[in-house]
């Protein structure tokens, strides 16, 4: 056996030695300019015109709760509304029947293709286009009392939103092996018991996030009900200011709210993301 | 007088241009093991594919214990099955997948009871006393609730065999299910299915495991292009192969 061959001399042994801290100039550097413009922007607001004792005392007015809760309740149904149809038309999308197919990329199109406040102030206004709406023989009554603030917020929002949670649905099922399709029907289910039942499970772990966003995007977007005197947050901060002229004061009361509620969410999200990351290995966080 | 099982005749099956069947007949006796052997394109697959409906023939026809498949014969033309009476066939065959499929949601028990829960409607603690036998009788019983990420390849196939059996199938077909295998873990696989075919299941086997076949199938038949080139004993069509293709073939593989 040949003996281990010695090894050169001049590379000494490292080991035992610490990594030395680096100083990190360009951190330190960044942090005191930011601190320096955020104070300024501090000194500014508390010397404009602003009355903060007004922000205080609304903040918790009464109204402004009321509109919150008003502005969550739309949010949440009109969400519900917007993901329903969203399921719904991403099958129809992708089913092989070509009438189905068609109708669910028109619905897209429509509903995308036109600004969400045209949309909020059709559905006020559909009274001007249909007097009386119902079931021929069965029930009728006049659109005017009908076509609610309330029902017309649910009926602009929802059914806009479920032209872009369709688009996400489907992107989650496309991403579902096609596989697990077959292995669906080979124990022998059906195309809607397999979607029900192995695809969109899974499709959720993959739509959660994005689906996370819409809502998000929903609770702002129902600030745009108020043009149709939906009694929502900001609706009625602006009913308010109306009143005492303290614009400013109360939008920073409606503002704070909206990132209150929008900061509440994001851990909802996390713990939904769990929920449905059931059996795949976790990516690091 | 028995008749067979499967009963395949005249099968045709195109991918546009390409014709992936061409007048394939066959028949598949109860309790036969066949192996189908051929190089990848030659149509095996999309033969047992075929007879699962998970591609629709062309032309020809194919029997299942005596009932033609996928189509029904009325005043002189052939009207296509509803999506619910396929689904109904298809619970005579299970199907075992090269890349398993197992459904990742669920645990390897879940994945056992799902078909007799959900698509036959049967009793929960009955299916659940079943599914937990297979997995016994597969080798992971410690594994049942255990997701398929955390189970290795040879073990997710296993759970996928399982899940076909609890349909109580009356023919088993296996695409190629130790193809997506690390080498060591083709044995443990192999092994349950020679268990299955000494249980006395009909089988139809897709496999490049030579060894495999000429151990436990009964019948062997060689494909090319589409077409059956050679078929009969494992022992004469590996050993002593009559057409040039099949011993070309042969000589390929080992």
């Amino acid at each position: 056996m040949k003996p281990e061959p010695a090894l050169a001399e001049g590379f000494p042994d490292l080991s035992g030695m610490q990594i030395a801290r680096e100083p990190h100039w360009f951190r330190w550097l960044s942090a005191a300019l930011i601190t320096l413009v955020l104070a300024a922007i501090a000194r500014a607001f508390a010397n404009g015109q602003i009355e903060w004792s007004y922000v205080s005392r609304f903040l918790t007015a009464k109204v402004i709760l009321e509109g919150i809760v008003n502005t969550m309740v739309m949010a949440v149904l009109a969400m519900a509304l917007g993901i329903f149809l969203g399921i719904v038309v991403a099958i129809m999308r992708l089913s092989p029947n070509p009438v189905l197919k068609t109708v669910a990329a028109g619905y897209t199109w429509l509903f995308r293709g036109t600004p969400l406040i045209l949309q909020l102030l059709l559905w006020f206004n559909l009274a001007l286009v249909f007097p009386t709406i119902g079931i021929p023989g069965l029930w009728s009554a006049r659109a005017v009392d009908v076509m609610t603030p309330f029902l017309a917020a649910l009926l602009g929002l929802g059914i806009n939103q479920g032209a872009y949670t369709s688009e996400v649905m489907r992107a989650g099922m496309l991403s579902v092996d096609i596989g697990q399709y077959e292995a669906a029907q080979a124990i022998g289910m059906g195309r809607l018991r397999a979607l029900r039942r192995i695809v969109l499970p899974q499709a959720m772990r993959v739509v959660i996030p994005p689906l996370g966003n819409e809502f998000i995007g929903m609770v702002k977007a129902t600030s745009l009900a108020s043009v149709i005197q939906y009694p929502e947050l900001l609706h009625n901060a602006e009913n308010i200011y109306y009143a005492n002229s303290r614009v400013i004061e109360l939008l920073i009361v409606a503002g704070l709210w909206y990132l209150l509620v929008v900061s509440i969410l994001t851990p909802l999200q996390m713990l939904l993301e769990r929920r449905f990351a059931r059996g795949t290995l976790q990516l690091s966080r | 007088m028995t008749k067979p099982l499967v009963a395949i005749r005249s099968v045709a099956k195109n991918f546009g241009e390409f014709q992936a069947l061409r007048s394939v007949s066959l028949d598949v006796w109860p309790g036969e093991v066949m192996c189908l052997i051929g190089a990848s394109g030659s149509g095996k697959t999309t033969l047992l594919r075929c007879i699962n409906q998970l591609a629709a023939i062309d032309a020809g026809g194919i029997w299942l214990d005596g009932e033609l498949l996928g189509v029904r014969e009325q005043g002189g033309r052939l009207h296509r099955l509803s999506e619910r009476e396929i689904g109904r066939q298809r619970l005579k065959t299970g199907m075992v997948f090269q890349r398993f499929n197992l459904f990742p949601h669920k645990t390897a028990l879940e994945n056992v009871t799902e078909g007799p829960l959900q698509v036959q409607g049967r009793k929960s603690d009955e299916v659940r006393a079943e599914a937990l036998e297979l997995l016994r009788r597969v080798g992971l019983s410690a594994k049942a609730d255990a997701y398929p990420a955390q189970l290795s390849g040879g073990q997710q196939q296993r759970v996928a065999i399982a899940r076909a059996l609890a349909m109580k199938p009356m023919l088993m077909l296996f695409d190629e299910p130790t193809s997506a295998l690390d080498p060591e873990l083709v044995g443990e696989v192999l092994a349950v299915m020679k268990e299955l075919a000494k249980s006395g299941m009909t089988m139809m086997v897709v496999t490049h495991e030579l060894g495999f076949a000429r151990e436990v199938a009964d019948r062997v038949v060689y494909m090319d292009q589409g077409a059956i080139v050679e078929q009969g004993r494992a022992s004469d069509v590996l050993g002593t192969p009559r057409e040039e293709r099949t011993k070309a073939f042969l000589s390929a593989v080992i």
